[in-house]
Order: structure tokens, then sequence, then C-alpha cells
């Protein structure tokens, strides 16, 4: 007989840990999920949906790599910059990764001030964040216009070798830039957002009847450190390999 | 498993301790471990670079490359998505899934060579001329 006694204290009781918990969670009433904000278990199950879709990307770009009988054109030279005369291998990349990795720095400072309720810092943090993001995503155009009209390199064919490296290119970094660019529409939003004091009156969102408050900067967070996740994955075994 | 359970009980009870006293207030941490966590991430960005800038070819490359990349991979999960403090709930329900992906990885990588005998049959060298014809 519990229950009196949990009646009594006015107290939730406590959650179970470890593996007991796990069991308990998820077979217990209403939700799965406690001690998390429902908005931000949902982009977690949208963040699970999506590594889906660039897995499949990466799995189909490994297995015509490995396929190819045209030999596969050196990521390192072609995406080499000429700077003071001299010809660095890969390091528009390499900016382009420390760019994102910053924005990510950025971004969970965010988070943190957030939570501290600090509605100045916040919002400067989520502004830099968005300016890193929007420098990366003006480095990647650089980077395809570079491609395309000084390489001449096409979704079906480029002169330095195997043909598909142009639509693995296109479609892998295409999706990524995508992801990044709606990553940086939306920071600015809630940087909107706390700037105002929407998340602080609790204030609904423009298209939903969902009040405001600062768990968004955290679910905000958790995209864009997996924009992050994703480069570094690209980075590793498309540049790099 | 008893290890990791005990292990995870310190994180979790701290998160309880911040609810008990007042309303939950997510997921709140020392700067410091950030920042440390950030320049972690640039030491190990600038050596993947490393690795490609000193010319390192063969299984070295391979293997440093994905060391470097499963490491980084791995801290911003855990700390900047604050994985290492949420309940084993959600951190299996989200973490398992890519790791049966994994297989899949693998699975792809082991049939690319029959990718390529294929290709090789219709689009090699050998496949200008037409294959000799079975009785």
């Amino acid at each position: 007989m519990t229950q009196p006694a949990l009646a009594s204290t006015g107290q939730p009781a406590p959650l179970a840990e470890g593996v007991q918990g796990i069991v308990a969670d998820w077979s217990s009433d209403q939700r799965a999920f406690k001690n998390v904000p429902w908005g931000k278990a949902m982009m977690w199950i949208f963040l699970l949906s999506d590594t889906f879709i660039f897995s499949s990307f990466l799995i189909s770009y490994m297995t015509v790599r490995m396929s190819t009988q045209a030999p596969w054109p050196n990521p390192s030279e072609v995406f080499a910059l000429v700077i003071a005369g001299k010809s660095i291998p890969l390091i528009l990349i390499a900016i382009m990764t420390f760019v994102l990795i910053s924005s990510s720095g950025t971004m969970v400072l965010a988070v943190n001030y957030g939570y501290r309720k600090d509605r100045k810092m916040t919002f400067i943090f989520l502004i830099l964040t968005a300016i890193l993001g929007a420098t990366f995503v003006g480095m990647q155009a650089f980077e395809w216009s570079k491609l395309i009209l000084e390489e001449g390199v096409r979704p079906w064919g480029n002169p330095m070798g195997a043909a598909q490296f142009g639509a693995s290119f296109f479609m892998i970094t295409g999706f990524h830039g995508t992801h990044v660019s709606i990553g940086v529409i939306f920071l600015i939003i809630v940087a909107i957002k706390v700037l105002r004091g929407d998340l602080d009156t609790q204030k609904a969102g423009f298209m939903t009847g969902r009040k405001g408050n600062y768990e968004m900067v955290e679910t905000m967070g958790l995209y864009w450190h997996f924009v992050d996740l994703v480069w570094v994955f690209i980075f590793a075994v498309f540049y790099l390999w | 498993m008893a290890h990791a359970e005990g292990h995870h009980t310190p994180a979790a009870a701290h998160g309880h301790a911040a609810a008990g006293g007042h309303k939950i207030e997510g997921q709140q941490h020392p700067l410091g471990i950030y920042f440390k966590i950030w320049g972690l991430l640039f030491v190990l960005s600038a050596a993947s670079y490393a690795v490609d800038y000193f010319h390192v070819q063969g299984y070295l490359r391979w293997g440093l490359i994905l060391v470097f990349m499963l490491l980084k991979a791995g801290l911003i999960v855990a700390v900047f998505m604050h994985m290492l403090w949420e309940r084993l709930a959600m951190v299996y329900a989200i973490l398992l899934p890519p790791i049966l992906l994994m297989t899949l990885v693998w699975i792809g990588a082991g049939e690319a060579d029959y990718t390529f005998f294929t290709r090789n049959t219709f689009f090699g060298p050998a496949a200008a001329a037409p294959p000799a014809k079975h009785p």
C-alpha cells in the first residue's frame, strides 16, 4: 500500500533508474519520456528520422565510391585553395568545419543563458550562431560555384574522374546546406522571440497555440547540433576519405 | 551493465536534486564543461585535418579519420545535446536505431565488391566485346 503515502506527501514517486527505469518508463501510463518536454522528445524523434535520410545518402555514396571503374577525384586536390600563391589542400573545408564547430559552441552557450533567463545574452549568442551558420552557407555557395564554373563538375560527370563524384557531392552537401539554411532561419525566429520576451511571458507562437518557454531554445539547439553532427560525418567520409 | 547503471545514477540524481528545490529548470550545467568540450572538438578537427595535410595514407589514415569522427560525434551527442544527463529510456530509444544502421553500413561495404564486379562485367573494358553466347 504505497498510494496513501504518496498522497500524503503530495510528491510524485521518484523515478526508477537503470534497466528498471527503462522498463518502468516504457511501460508507464501516457508518456515514455519522463523529465523531458514534449517538444524536445519529438525533436529527437525527428532527428532520428533525419539520421536515416543522411545515412541512406552516405551508404549509397560509399557503395558507389567503392565500385567505380574510373578513379575517384582526390578531394584533397579538388577542394584545395590557392592562398598567397600557395595551394593549400582542403583548406576551405577545414575553415568551414571550424566555423560550424564554433557555431555549435555559441549555440550551447545560448541554451545555457536561456535557462538562466538571461534574455540579452541568449539573444546575442543565438544571433552569433545564426551569423556563423550563414557564413558556412556562404562558403558552401562559393565552393559550389567554384566547382561548377571553374572545375566543370556536373551531377552526371566531371573532367577529373568518376562520374558519380558530382552526383554524390551535390546530393550530400546540398541536403546538408539546406538543413543549415533552415536552421539559420529558425535561429533568427527564436532570437527575435527571445529579444521580445515572448518566452518569459509564455506568448504563443505564430503558427501554434503552444506557449513559449526557454526549453524551445534547447530544442532549437538540438537541431543545430545535429547539423554539426552530420557535418562531422560528411567531413570524414566524403572529404577526408 | 551494473557498472553502467552505477555510473548513470549520480548524473540523473543531479537532475532530481535540481527538481527537488524549485521547478524543473531543464538542462542546467556549469559553463566550464561546455568550454572544455568545445576546445576538444577544435583539437580533434585540427587533428583530422592534419591527417589529410600531412598525407597520412593506408590503414592508419582510415583508422585515424574514423576514430576522430566517432570521438567528435560522441562528444557532441553526449555533452552538447545533453544525452549524458537524459533518462536511459530516451537514450536507448534514440541511440539504438543508428547503431543498427551501422550494421547496414557494414553490409553495404561488404556488398560493394559485387557492385564492382557487376559494373566491370557490363561497363568495363571487357564488356566492349560481346560476351560469349552459351550454346
